[in-house]
C-alpha cells in the first residue's frame, strides 16, 4: 500500500454507505415478514440453486438484483448456492428449451429431498411468448413438479421476494 | 473498397427498394470477391444468415453497407468460413436451421441443433425427423493433458453453455465452447408474426439488451415501410439505450471485480445499477424498459416526474462513480488480476469485427452510434474510447469511460429533448418489403434484417447478436491463462448466450 493510499484511508470516510432501501415502505414490510418466516421455518437458512432453462436472461438479472444492498436476500439467511446438492429450492427460469430439458432433470434429481421448485417468469409458466416453438417444452411444470410460480417478464425483485415468502409460509 | 461493394450490388439482381442497405442476388464470382475482401481485411462481415432458398451476407465496406445474397435452390452455397473463420459458426447454424450446406466448410458438426428438437432443419424447405448423433468435441493429444468439462448448468446465476477445457496442470491449453442450450426458435416464431408480437420477440432475444434489440427491430421496420418517427421518439429511444448501457456497465464492472475476489466494488456498482433500473421504472414503467420502443415510435412518453428521476440518477452517479474509479485504479491486488490477463490481439478483433468493449479494448474503434451516426447520435457530442492492450483491464476501462460518455449523453438528451408526439401511424405495405438496421447495444452492434409481407406480417426476420463475433474469441483469449482466471476473462467479455442461441 502506498503512503498516499494510507493517508487517503485515514482522512477520508470509507466508501461504504448506509444500507439503502429504508425509505421504501413496501420493501421494508416485505422484509419484515420474510425475516419472521425465514427464522421460524428454517432457523435462518435456505439454499437456492438457480437454473436458467433457456431464459432470455432478463429473469436472471432480477435474481442477481436480490443480492444487491437494496434487497440483500442473504440477511434472511436465504442464499444462492453453487451446487444443487446443497439446495433446498430450485428457482427455474425460462421456457425450458428442449436443449436444456435434460440438464434441468439432472439438476432436479441431484437436489436432495425435501425440495421445492419455484418457476420464475412468464415463460417458465407455459413457454410464454415462446410457446409453440419447435425448440421449447411447455414450461417448467412439463419437466419437473412446480410448487410456486412467480409471474412477470421479468418479475421485479420485490415480487420474487414475495414469492419466496409465500413458499416459506406454505412449506409449513 | 466501398466502390467494389457498390459495383457488386449494381451488377447483381437488385432486390427491394433502395435503402441504406442495398441487397442483390449475386453469382459465385461476386461471392468470391466478397470473400477475398473479407480475407484481406478490407471489409467486415456483419452477419450471415439463411432462409429457405438463399443465404445472405451482410457487409461493411469502409462504411458502405450492403447485403449479398446467394441463391441456394440446390441447397448449396460456397463456404465463406473455409476462408474466413468468423463465418464458420454461422454456416453450421444455417445448416441446422435450413439444411443449406456450405460447400468446403471444414467443420460440419451441428451447432444449435443438439438432436433434441424432434425435427431437423426446422425452418428449411424440407424439415425432417431428428437424427441425433453424439457431439464430437475436438480431440486433444499430448502428455499430461487433462480435460475439464463445465456446464451447461453453471455455479452462480448465469446462462447455460458448455465449456471444455484442455489443461496442462493449471494452464489452459485449449478451450472449446459448445452453445445452443438456450435456443428458443425465435426466428421460427418470427415468421408469420404481426409487428407487435415480432417486436416483443425481438425484445426477448437477450434480456440485458431488450432496449437495443427493440430499437434495432423498430428501425428495420421503419426502413422497410419508409416511415419516419417523430423526433421526440428518436431522442427518447437513445435515452433508454443509454440507460440500458449504464445499467449493464455498472453491473458488469462490479461483477468482473467480484470474479477477481474484490466484492466491495460489486456491492457499490450493484447499487448504482439498481438505481438506474428504479429510475427507468419511474420514467418508463418498466425496470428493463421492455416493450417501450415499438415500430413507429414509443409506447410511452416521458413525463416530468420521469425526467426528474433520471436527472436525480445522473447526479447520484456523478457523485458516486468517480470514487469507485479511483478505487479500481488504486487497488493493486485487483489490477494484479486484470492487467495482462485474457489478452485479445488487435488482429483477431479486427478479423472478427468484434463489437463493443471487446473490440474497442483491442484497438477496433467501431461504434455504430458514431460510425453510422443514426439519429439522434449524429446531433450529440460523445467520444468512443479505444484502448490497445486488449486485456481484462482494458475492457474494464472501456466500460468505465463509456459510463462517463453515457452520463453526458443522457444530460444532453434531457437538455435538448424535442417536444411533440412520440408515435406515428405506420403505413400499410403495398407489397413485400425489406429493411435492416444496426444499433449499438451495450455489448456491441446488433443487426436486424427483416422482410415484411403485403399483409403487414413478418415473413423472415434475422437478429444477429454481437456475441457471434465475440464468443469465438474467448477461446484464444483464455489460452495460456490459468483455469482459475476463466471466470474473470469470461465476465470481461460477458457474451450473451440467449442472444447468440436465440
Ligand atoms: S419471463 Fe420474460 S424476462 Fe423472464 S426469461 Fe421469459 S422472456 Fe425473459
Amino acid at each position: 500500500m502506498s503512503v498516499r493510499e494510507l493517508i487517503d484511508g485515514l482522512v477520508h470516510r470509507p466508501v461504504t454507505e448506509k444500507r439503502p432501501g429504508r425509505d421504501d415502505p413496501a420493501l421494508a414490510e416485505l422484509a419484515e415478514a420474510l425475516n419472521r418466516a425465514a427464522r421460524k421455518r428454517l432457523g435462518r437458512s435456505l439454499s437456492i440453486r438457480a437454473v436458467d432453462a433457456g431464459s432470455c436472461n432478463g429473469c436472471e438479472l432480477e435474481l442477481i438484483a436480490l443480492n444487491n444492498a437494496f434487497y440483500d436476500l442473504e440477511r434472511f439467511g436465504i442464499r444462492f448456492v453453487a451446487s444443487p446438492r446443497h439446495a433446498d429450492v430450485l428457482i427455474v427460469t425460462g421456457p425450458v428449451t428442449k436443449n436444456m430439458r435434460e440438464a434441468l432433470e439432472f439438476t432436479y434429481n441431484a437436489t436432495p429431498d425435501p425440495k421445492w421448485v419455484v418457476a420464475v417468469g412468464d415463460c417458465a409458466r407455459d413457454g410464454g411468448l415462446f410457446a409453440g416453438s419447435y425448440a421449447v417444452t411447455g414450461g417448467v411444470s412439463d419437466v419437473v413438479p412446480v410448487d410456486l410460480h412467480v409471474g412477470g417478464c421479468p418479475p421485479r425483485p420485490i415480487e420474487i421476494m414475495a414469492g419466496l415468502l409465500a413458499l416459506l409460509e406454505r412449506a409449513q | 473498397m466501398a466502390e467494389t461493394l457498390k459495383a457488386l450490388i449494381a451488377a447483381g439482381r437488385k432486390i427491394g427498394h433502395p435503402t441504406a442497405w442495398p441487397r442483390a442476388v449475386v453469382d459465385a464470382k461476386a461471392w468470391a470477391v466478397a470473400i477475398d475482401e473479407l480475407v484481406a481485411g478490407s471489409w467486415t462481415m456483419l452477419g450471415l444468415w439463411g432462409e429457405k432458398n438463399a443465404v445472405h451476407l451482410a457487409l461493411n465496406a469502409a462504411g458502405q453497407l450492403g447485403i449479398l445474397s446467394f441463391d441456394c435452390s440446390r441447397g448449396l452455397y460456397p463456404s465463406v468460413g473455409l476462408h474466413h473463420p468468423p463465418a464458420i459458426r454461422f454456416e453450421r447454424a444455417i445448416h441446422d436451421l435450413f439444411g443449406l450446406t456450405a460447400t468446403g466448410l471444414q467443420d460440419p458438426r451441428p451447432w444449435l441443433d443438439h438432436g433434441k428438437w424432434g425435427v431437423s432443419r426446422p425452418l428449411g424447405t424440407k424439415p425432417a425427423a431428428a437424427a441425433p448423433e453424439p457431439y464430437r468435441f475436438l480431440p486433444s493429444e499430448g502428455d499430461n493433458l487433462h480435460q475439464i468439462p463445465v456446464g451447461p448448468v453453471h455455479a452462480g446465476i448465469i446462462e447455460p453453455g458448455h465449456f471444455r477445457f484442455t489443461a496442462s496442470g493449471e494452464m489452459v491449453v485449449r478451450l472449446e465452447e459448445r452453445l445452443g442450450y438456450t435456443h428458443k426458435g425465435i426466428e421460427g416464431l418470427m415468421a408469420g408474426a404481426d409487428l407487435e408480437r415480432a417486436s416483443k420477440l425481438a425484445g426477448r432475444t437477450s434480456g440485458d439488451s431488450t432496449v437495443a434489440y427493440q430499437f434495432a427491430f423498430a428501425r428495420a421496420v421503419e426502413v422497410a415501410l419508409g416511415a419516419d418517427v417523430p423526433e421526440r421518439a428518436k431522442w427518447l429511444r437513445a435515452l433508454m439505450a443509454e440507460l440500458e448501457r449504464l445499467a449493464n456497465h455498472f453491473g458488469d464492472i462490479g461483477a468482473i471485480c467480484n470474479d477477481a475476489a474484490f466484492a466491495l466494488m460489486n456491492a457499490h456498482t450493484g447499487m448504482l445499477r439498481e438505481q438506474v433500473l428504479r429510475a427507468a421504472d419511474t420514467a418508463f414503467g418498466h425496470r428493463l424498459m421492455r416493450d417501450r420502443i415499438v415500430p413507429g415510435g414509443l409506447a410511452v412518453d416521458l413525463d416530468q416526474a420521469g425526467g426528474a428521476a433520471i436527472e436525480a440518477l445522473i447526479g447520484e452517479a456523478r457523485r458516486r462513480f468517480p470514487p469507485l474509479v479511483h478505487l479500481y485504479d488504486n487497488t493493486a491486488s485487483l489490477q494484479d488480476r486484470t492487467v495482462s490477463t485474457g489478452r485479445l490481439s488487435a488482429a483477431l478483433a479486427a478479423q472478427y469485427g468484434a463489437g463493443g468493449y471487446v473490440g474497442r479494448a483491442s484497438g477496433r474503434a467501431f461504434d455504430a452510434r458514431k460510425s453510422l451516426g443514426y439519429a439522434p447520435y449524429d446531433a450529440l457530442k460523445f467520444d468512443v474510447p479505444v484502448r490497445q492492450e486488449g486485456d481484462v483491464d482494458a475492457r474494464v476501462w472501456i466500460r468505465i469511460r463509456e459510463v462517463e460518455q453515457s452520463l453526458s449523453l443522457i444530460e444532453q438528451i434531457l437538455e435538448r429533448l424535442p417536444v411533440g408526439a412520440v408515435r406515428t401511424e405506420l403505413p400499410v405495405p403495398s407489397a413485400e418489403t425489406e429493411g435492416a438496421a444496426l444499433v449499438e447495444g451495450f455489448r456491441g452492434d446488433i443487426l436486424v434484417w427483416l422482410r415484411i409481407g403485403a399483409d403487414g406480417r413478418v415473413i423472415r426476420c434475422h437478429l444477429r447478436d454481437p456475441s457471434w463475433f465475440q464468443w469465438p474469441l474467448l477461446e484464444p483469449v483464455i489460452e495460456g491463462n490459468i483455469v482459475a482466471d476463466f471466470p474473470l476473462c469470461n465476465k470481461s467479455f460477458n457474451c450473451s448466450y440467449s442472444g447468440h442461441d436465440l
